[in-house]
């Protein structure tokens, strides 16, 4: 009895104790299904990755929650001639370890990101250097006219020159020299957290940084965040609803109604950015997977429209997605750059006149045809698919489908081994351009592999290459209205829709879901 | 004795000379590593510069005298995805397993052979019939079920058990340990059990046949005859005979409990060796998945050899029949 008191005593004196303090710490922790490779920002351009070092590391601009530029290691810009803009640096801001933020650190993060071992190809591709004009003014220098630029180097982090150089971190690890390296597990930036600890696959610690620039306009409470990668769905879910975390993402599409109904999470779901589609092999003169031979069907139009209207998007949205997806016809969703709401209106469901069209171009009785799809990439890929094989079959075409891992799927695909598949994008610069670029430019006038199909429109191509470099930005839309409106002409692509993002998190917790599916711990809030 | 052991340890090496084959050559099919080694959005330069850096592009003959004599070395590259050496990887995950494995193989025993004892003396008892029925659970349902059907109790609904991860861990410098933490123990509990469950189903059905064998041999009729207690009998000549094949069989169970900790790591989040190969499998990281199917490999070959060195030491008759 004695030692129960005795500790009921304790009890309250720390229960005391705890409300008596002024700052109490607000620990953030979430799961992810993954983990982030590398504490180095420029070891992997990948969106989870990215994401996650924002919170220590600071680009010269940065997205609000809209998806809007605004300024951030950078105050100001200005155009100097149509390949040099000039970046005037914030004044004051010093890196975790103390050190000061000026231009020095901006040429050295330039050329670093561009250093071999670096996977920032396409946000450092097409500039040349970064100058420097004095301390706190930068030149940027570009290969070409960048409309733009800004998004560019959106997601392009600022890294410590000094810190680096002092830890032999000057390049990211090179796999081929088999050497490790500082950066790959410490972390030192200009951003509202810094790293506390990092065990790889295993738990990952933050901590707020008191020193902040933008301190001033501090929207957020969290003053720790502990992140855990956890790889089975269920146990994720679990995780969240014992109470054990605050927030999981993602939130798997089959659990979200026991997460709703739990009384203790709730799911938030919005629109993402990737939009799902189907490909179809418009190049080759036979089909490398069917079982018509000496010609290719999909290189007529009124097939792949067939196809297109054969498949009952709704249904698969209702079904396979749960209601978590917004339909889409451009492979451009709402919210980046370039996005014409009036373009957006998918054909209309109309088994009849896919069959119609089949037979006109003479496959009366349908054929035979091999789809790729992945099955642990996107939401329900292998289901969606699976869909798509039943839709196809109403109007005749036997659609024999292979579900396989993304990593043999992608092998696939960037040799165009492929005659119709299903494949997700989200551009990396939050822009139309770079859609055009990857996908809808055929490999002989110097597409990329993504075009697995080899969808080509010699006015869709030109069109691209004035995308690339026009500035004016009204024209600059008009070009990328035409080229999209040709792409739904020639049925080159089936979009199907955009997933959506599907993040759980506990009542109590308030965070920004940003439609590029960032996790941003400086919109957290603990009640 | 010293041909034994040198036949026995150059059986072990061809055997490792095997695994590191097959492993090698699994590796043709998982798939590209390149794709997850860079961004959707790099070049097809880049990623052929890359391949060929990491010698990708070689003939596999090459390729697999490469990856033999760094390991020869003990040298495992660096992984892909984590870029960093996988041999410090390993050293970080294996105590996880370890400890993780060596609970379960503990439960399994401590709890197993009692209860094997306890049906095999009390057959009809309503008590035996429910172990055994409970036993058949044990086998028949996939482990990671259990792992979530426990969590789903446990975590969720009673929040007694943390549902993943290993709680508290202490840094000993070259090992991590859960041990000496509340919330280190708590976070093993739920994992050990169902990494145990089914060894400890199969020690307790060994346990009971081997007994009901003894039972019946005529030195126990003559031992109870002679009037000993029914607790030497039982304990000190019944159980004493029984346990030979029994640690045979967990010696060699010791290994398939390392290797099969995979799924319940998975559903933990236990972070092992076993999690860290699921993660090496979906990235492409070869290097981290050859090393770890290597190392599995090392442990069953010298489990085994041990218990081949075992026998020679139990069964004289091995002895006999060498002419030594």
């Amino acid at each position: 009895m004695h030692t129960r008191t005795k500790l009921l005593g304790v009890l309250a004196l720390a229960a005391g104790l705890s409300v008596a303090a002024p700052l109490q710490a607000k620990t953030f922790k979430f799961a992810f299904q993954g983990d982030v490779a590398s504490m180095d920002p420029y070891a992997l351009a990948e969106n989870f990755s990215s994401s996650f070092h924002h919170n220590i590391h600071e680009p010269l601009v940065r997205y609000d929650s809209k998806l809007q530029i605004q300024p951030a290691l950078a105050v100001s810009w200005s155009i100097v001639n149509p390949t040099t803009w000039r970046f005037k640096l914030r004044e004051g801001v010093k890196f975790h370890n103390g050190n000061a933020f000026t231009a020095d650190d901006v040429v050295f993060s330039f050329k670093r990101g561009k250093s071999e071992g670096a996977d920032m190809g396409s946000f450092v591709n097409g500039i040349v250097e970064a100058k420097k004009v004095d301390d706190l003014t930068v030149d940027i220098v570009t290969t070409a006219p960048n409309p733009i630029l800004l998004n560019t180097i959106a997601p392009f982090y600022m890294m410590d020159k000094e810190w680096a150089e002092k830890n032999g971190a000057e390049k990211p690890v090179n796999l081929a020299k088999k050497v490790e390296n500082f950066a790959t597990l410490n972390a030192n930036g200009t951003g509202p957290f810094k790293l506390v600890s990092r065990e790889p696959g295993v738990k990952t610690v933050l901590s707020v940084n008191n020193d902040w620039w933008d301190k001033a306009n501090q929207k957020f409470n969290v003053t720790e965040v502990v992140m855990t990668p956890i790889g089975s769905d269920a146990t994720r879910t679990a995780a969240l609803l014992s109470g054990e975390l605050d927030l999981i993402f993602p939130a798997p599409v089959q659990d979200v109604e026991r997460i709703n109904s739990s009384g203790v999470a709730k799911a938030l779901q919005g629109p993402e950015l990737r939009t799902i589609f189907l490909g179809m092999d418009q190049s080759r003169d036979e089909l490398l997977y069917s079982s018509v031979k000496g010609k290719n069907p999909l290189k007529d139009v009124r097939v792949r429209q067939a196809f297109y209207q054969a498949i009952d998007e709704g249904a698969i949205i209702k079904k396979v997605m749960r209601g978590a997806a917004t339909p889409a016809a451009l492979l451009l969703a709402p919210g980046l750059g370039g996005f014409n709401a009036a373009l957006n209106k998918r054909l209309p469901y109309d088994p009849a006149k896919a069959k119609e069209l089949l037979a006109a171009a003479g496959y009366p009785d349908g054929f035979e045809i091999q789809m790729d799809c992945p099955n642990d990439r996107y939401v329900n890929d292998e289901q969606i698919c699976q869909v798509v094989v039943a839709m196809l079959a109403q109007v005749g075409v036997k659609v024999n489908l292979l579900a396989q891992t993304k990593s043999k799927f992608f092998d696939k695909l960037k040799v165009h081994d492929v005659s119709f598949y299903l494949l997700g994008w989200i551009p990396d610069d939050q822009d139309a351009g770079s859609v055009i670029a990857h996908l809808m430019v055929p490999q002989a006038d110097g597409g990329l592999p993504w075009n697995g199909g080899d969808y080509g429109n010699a006015k869709v191509t030109e069109l691209s290459k004035m995308i690339t470099s026009e500035i004016d930005q009204a024209k600059r839309q008009g070009m990328i209205d035409e080229a999209f409106s040709m792409v739904q002409k020639d049925v080159g692509y089936i979009p199907l829709h955009q997933q959506a993002l599907s993040w759980a998190v506990k009542n109590g917790v308030t965070v920004a879901q940003r439609a590029d599916n960032a996790l941003h711990y400086w919109y957290i809030n603990i009640e | 004795m010293v041909a034994f052991i040198l036949s026995r340890v150059l059986q072990a090496f061809i055997v490792m000379l095997g695994v590191a084959m097959i492993a090698f050559s699994l590796f043709n099919y998982v798939g590209d590593p390149i794709s997850n080694l860079v961004g959707i959005q790099t070049s097809a330069e880049k990623r052929e510069q890359l391949r060929e850096s990491l010698g990708l592009n070689d003939p596999a003959p090459v390729q697999f005298a490469r990856f033999i004599s760094r390991t020869v070395q003990f040298e495992f590259g660096i992984s892909y995805q984590q870029k960093r050496s996988v041999s410090s990887i390993i050293a970080e995950r294996m105590p996880a397993t370890l400890e993780l494995s060596f609970v379960s193989a503990l439960l399994a025993l401590f709890i197993g052979i009692p209860m094997g004892v306890y049906t095999a003396l009390n057959r009809n008892s309503w008590l035996s019939h429910a172990m055994l029925s409970l036993s058949l659970v044990g086998v028949s349902l996939p482990t990671f079920l259990i792992g979530i059907m426990l969590i789903f109790v446990f975590a969720v609904q009673l929040h007694a058990l943390p549902s993943f991860g290993r709680g508290q861990v202490v840094d000993l410098g070259f090992w991590t340990t859960g041990f000496l933490t509340a919330s280190g123990l708590k976070a093993l509990i739920m994992p050990s059990i169902t990494l145990a469950l089914f060894q400890m189903t199969l020690i307790m059905r060994l346990v009971r046949s081997e007994m009901l064998e003894v039972l019946r041999t005529d030195y126990i009729k003559f031992a109870r005859a002679r009037g000993l207690t029914r607790r030497t009998v039982n304990f000190g000549y019944a159980l004493m005979n029984t346990l030979v094949p029994v640690i045979t069989i967990t010696g060699l169970q010791l290994g398939s409990i390392i290797a099969f900790a995979i799924i319940t790591e998975t559903v933990f989040q236990w972070p092992g060796m076993g999690l860290m190969f699921i993660q090496a499998i979906a990235e492409v990281d070869i290097p981290v998945m050859s090393t770890y199917l290597m190392l599995i490999a090392c442990f069953f070959v010298i489990i085994n050899l041990i218990v081949d060195l075992l026998y020679y030491f139990v069964d004289p008759r091995l002895r006999v029949d060498r002419g030594w």
